[in-house]
């Protein structure tokens, strides 16, 4: 199945896409879009670790189980930061990051 | 050939509509895109020969998170709404700091050669997943498999406790 494709072309990938995440973390001013960026950044990272898995060590499980963890770790950051963001929405009408600046007690 | 093929479909796809996530101004169609770019990277993981963990990519990433993130959308911002971008100083200042970043990796990664493993095609199935999910012995990954059933339990309360109105707290 991965004969013809060398193992630097998914890294190609992944490092496109991982840049692309940091950019839009730069650059986007909405916190949903913000954790959309990182969601993009995580699943970068996930690419990396099931294409060394399969390339490298064929035999062995580890990347696969990097990559369940790092989705269950990101689905909790999803769940807590939604919850963080429905709440700052409650509090300021509205979820820019330039408008939420008396988050301190 | 055809595995060629659909690599360069997906890995094109992924590109794009990550570009397209981050820089559409609807932020309900960037959340879309974000959908598009989770589902190539499961057919990623399908020419892989993974399709545990494709299957896992969709549905979490595809089926839950995304799920999620376009409701608290809804709930938060109006569809017609158009996102706020940075200045333009901003933005040129951060696409030069990540060409330059991906530049730097991407000439470091092409430089090495990676020597694959010219064993033959794993034959693992899911059943061998599970055991070593719940094996404490060499090559088992209990202890992970706990840690993050816990995580999940925290924010599972942290999220219930933190998006709960103050009205309810008070009765």
């Amino acid at each position: 199945m991965i004969q013809n494709i060398p193992l630097s072309y998914y890294l190609v990938i992944s490092t496109l896409m991982f840049f692309i995440g940091i950019y839009g973390f730069l650059t986007r001013r909405n916190l949903i879009t913000m954790l959309m960026s990182v969601e993009l950044i995580l699943n970068s990272v996930n690419i990396n670790f099931v294409a060394f898995n399969r390339y490298l060590y064929p035999q062995q499980l580890q990347g696969h189980f990097f990559m369940l963890i790092v989705i269950a770790v990101a689905a909790a950051e999803a769940a807590v930061a939604i919850a963080i963001i429905i709440n700052i929405y409650r509090n300021f009408k509205s979820i820019d990051v330039e408008n939420v600046d008396e988050m301190k007690y | 050939m055809l595995n060629q093929v659909m690599f360069f479909l997906f890995g094109a796809m992924i590109v794009i509509f990550s570009l397209l996530t981050v820089t559409s101004r609807k932020i309900l169609r960037a959340a879309v895109f974000l959908l598009f770019v989770l589902i190539s990277t499961a057919g990623l993981y399908f020419a892989l020969n993974y399709n545990f963990l494709a299957a896992v990519q969709l549905t979490v990433y595809a089926g839950g998170i995304v799920v999620l993130i376009i409701f608290s959308i809804l709930l938060t911002s109006h569809v017609s709404e158009r996102a706020v971008m940075a200045p333009f100083k901003q933005s040129l200042l951060s696409a030069l700091a990540t060409v330059a970043g991906a530049t730097l990796t991407l000439m470091t990664i092409l430089q090495f050669t990676f020597v694959p493993n010219a064993a033959a095609d794993p034959h693992f199935n899911i059943t061998d997943v599970g055991n070593a999910l719940v094996s404490y012995n060499r090559d088992g990954y209990a202890l992970p498999f706990e840690v993050v059933s816990v995580l999940l339990l925290a924010a599972m309360i942290g999220a219930i406790v933190v998006a709960k109105k103050e009205k309810m707290l008070k009765k």
